[in-house]
């Protein structure tokens, strides 16, 4: 394959992914297109095989059975050239404690034939402060962005991040999003696995919803909240159980669903149908608890497709 | 600000061997074990078995009315320490191991010893030399003695070779085997072999850095052996130095092997001891390895740390040379080598 046709191929794509522990079935038939250029988001609860996929995808673990090809390139002919071409940010990542924020850099960088100085690796994650630190002796914030110093130390053209903010406190996590956005700006094609809705809608170009192994939506952020029918949600629950039946048929609402004593509606325009909706609560003779509304998120597109909150 | 890209780096054996050996010597407790360990067992053994004068054997004279003579002939020896006892007395301090004999002066004259005591017979020997020659007894040969208490043949002389060969072993299996699990447990290793690393590379670092803290070990305890207790070096110090090399790379690759699959800790630990403790007592560390029946002699020579001790030892205290040695060598090379390629091929990388 020559390097102009490595460049026009998807950056990654996988085809009827299967992954099983045992009797476990990880990942289920999963099937992938990122672009190359784009920022990917897998979104999905814990357990519903993303790290087992972005694993596969980055290598480091052997599929049941599907293809994977990267850069047009497959880990059985390709491994030692699409090493070179990918930082890869793990789940969890501990680097050696005892070892100093360049003395880091400086051994991953030896792994690649070509990237930047260390330099300009400590300046992108602003440790340059750092440099003379011992890993164990960093922020949690510090030690991620480390983490991808280490992912570029090889100027690569696919960035994968698995869970980069998870555990962060919200200014590390603006700061890693604006390096983030920055690789994005640079052409480089980012895989990022999150459960962080905003995260997922403020980075990603697309993304695919996964759960159970599965990929169950798939899109912009932005066309899978329109897939919903309307972009404000309303939840309310009463002193009693409330037919859905009337309440869906009110102008305005999409979708309407009873869980006990909690109603959950998305519609277009609040300001019109919220009156209507209270007045509806009245004439069934029924108390309202708790009422709140907010713009719709990915989240609400997961719970309307499964039924089940992306954090349970 | 896109990055800008070189192809200026160092060489990742290179890198990799000196993060093992930074993190190594960041780590107090490692450099004592390896460091002031041995020196400290060298010294406290050194001095717990060093050659002291032979101490004098006890003995007891019965108050007889012709006691006064022998009392005073063995009060005069300076290998006799002797006392005067009413004969229950003399008895019972035989019988409690107070003294090794009791001599009842008279015609004839008596001993009362233990036979199975190999102090009694001694002290029966020496006493009645000493009485017998008082009395006028001449000895047809003249005799001299020649006596052997010169660097080479004590037990610290013994001893230094072992305590080298014990902390390359624990070095090596800890060091390598230890450490390569902890960071598999870390998931340092997964998210090294999610970079270009070459595998070969990563495994020999540890190798590497095993050598060439060797060349502080080694030094350092000779230096020790041969200033505080006057330890002889016979032997070519290249040929110690190249055994030791040896030694030290043959227990690294063991290391890599005992750490090539374990999961966690507590397994790599219990595999670590149950390799080195069988050699700690076979393979003449603290005492001599013939000890044991000729039956498995054979294992014993094929243990990795005994071909280390037999061959330091040779060259060390009677100057053999590498020819000398050469089954040791030989023994040492199929251990590591062996090590080494099953390690790599077994080597659990995530």
């Amino acid at each position: 394959m020559s390097p102009e046709q490595m460049e026009n191929a998807p950056a990654i794509r996988c085809r009827s992914l299967v992954k099983d522990y045992g009797t476990l079935r990880a990942v289920d038939g999963l099937d992938l297109e990122v672009r190359a250029g784009e920022c990917f988001g897998l979104l999905g609860p814990n357990g519903a095989g993303k790290t087992t996929t972005v694993e596969i995808l980055e290598g480091l673990l052997p599929a049941t059975s599907g293809q994977v090809e990267l850069l047009g390139q497959t880990w059985q002919t390709g491994a030692a050239r699409l090493r070179q071409r990918l930082g890869i940010s793990l789940q969890e990542t501990n680097l050696a404690d005892k070892l100093t924020v360049e003395e880091t850099l400086r051994l991953f960088r030896s792994f690649y034939e070509a990237g930047p100085d260390i330099e300009q690796l400590l300046e992108l994650v602003s440790l340059t402060d750092k440099r003379k630190s011992w890993y164990v002796k960093l922020s949690g914030g510090q030690k991620q962005r480390l983490a991808v110093a280490c992912a570029l130390a090889g100027d690569p053209q696919i960035v994968f991040m698995d869970e980069p903010t998870t555990g962060l406190d919200p200014q590390s996590r603006r700061q890693l999003w604006t390096l983030i956005e920055m690789f994005k700006s640079e052409g480089r094609t980012v895989l990022l696995t999150t459960h962080y809705m905003d995260e997922a809608q403020r980075l990603c170009d697309r993304v695919a919803i996964v759960d159970k192994g599965k990929v169950i939506a798939q899109g912009t952020p932005r066309d899978l909240i329109q897939s919903l029918g309307g972009t404000e949600v309303v939840e309310l629950t009463c002193d009693s159980p409330m037919d859905p039946g009337p309440v869906s048929s009110l102008p305005g609402v999409h979708a309407a669903k009873a869980n006990g004593n909690n109603l959950t509606l998305t519609l277009e325009q609040l300001h019109k149908t919220l009156p209507l909706l209270l007045e509806q609560v009245r004439q069934a003779g029924r108390t309202m608890t708790a009422l709140s509304t907010h713009h719709a998120t990915l989240e609400d597109v997961f719970v309307s497709l499964t039924g089940r909150h992306l954090r349970d | 600000m896109p990055l800008k890209r070189t192809t200026e780096r160092q060489h990742p054996l290179w890198q990799l061997t000196l993060m093992r050996f930074r993190i190594f010597m960041r780590e107090p407790a490692a450099v004592f074990w390896t460091y002031g360990f041995p020196l400290a067992l060298a010294l406290v053994l050194g001095v717990a078995f060093r050659n002291r004068p032979p101490e004098p054997v006890q003995v007891a004279v019965q108050q007889t009315p012709e006691a006064a003579e022998a009392f005073i002939i063995l009060s005069n020896n300076p290998s006799v320490l002797v006392r005067s006892l009413p004969a229950r007395e003399a008895h019972e301090a035989l019988r409690d191991g107070k003294v090794s004999l009791v001599v009842i002066p008279g015609h004839p004259r008596t001993y009362e010893f233990d036979p199975t005591r190999p102090e009694s017979r001694m002290a029966r020997a020496l006493v009645d030399d000493a009485l017998q020659r008082a009395e006028g007894r001449t000895d047809p040969t003249p005799v001299q003695n020649q006596l052997m208490t010169e660097p080479g043949s004590r037990y610290i002389d013994f001893l230094i070779p072992g305590i080298l060969g014990f902390n390359f072993m624990s070095s090596g299996l800890w060091g390598v085997g230890f450490v390569i699990v902890e960071m598999r447990v870390r998931k340092l290793i997964k998210r090294m072999t999610a970079t270009p690393m070459a595998r070969t590379h990563f495994l020999l670092s540890f190798v590497l850095v095993r050598g060439f803290f060797l060349l502080g070990e080694l030094p350092l305890l000779l230096a020790f052996a041969h200033w505080v207790f006057a330890v002889p070096i016979r032997g070519s110090l290249l040929l110690i130095l190249a055994l030791s090399v040896l030694g030290s790379l043959m227990f690294a690759g063991i290391g890599l092997l005992l750490g090539s699959r374990a999961q966690n800790t507590h397994t790599v630990g219990g595999l670590v001891n149950a390799v080195s403790l069988p050699m700690l007592m076979c393979s003449g560390v603290f005492f001599s390895a013939a000890r044991f029946p000729e039956l498995v002699q054979p294992i014993i020579r094929a243990l990795p740390l005994t071909a280390l001790i037999e061959s330091v030892r040779l060259v060390m205290l009677d100057g053999a040379g590498p020819l000398a040695v050469l089954r040791q060598i030989c023994i040492m090379v199929l251990w590591g080598v062996v090590s080494f390629l099953i390690a790599l091929r077994i080597f659990r990388w995530q």
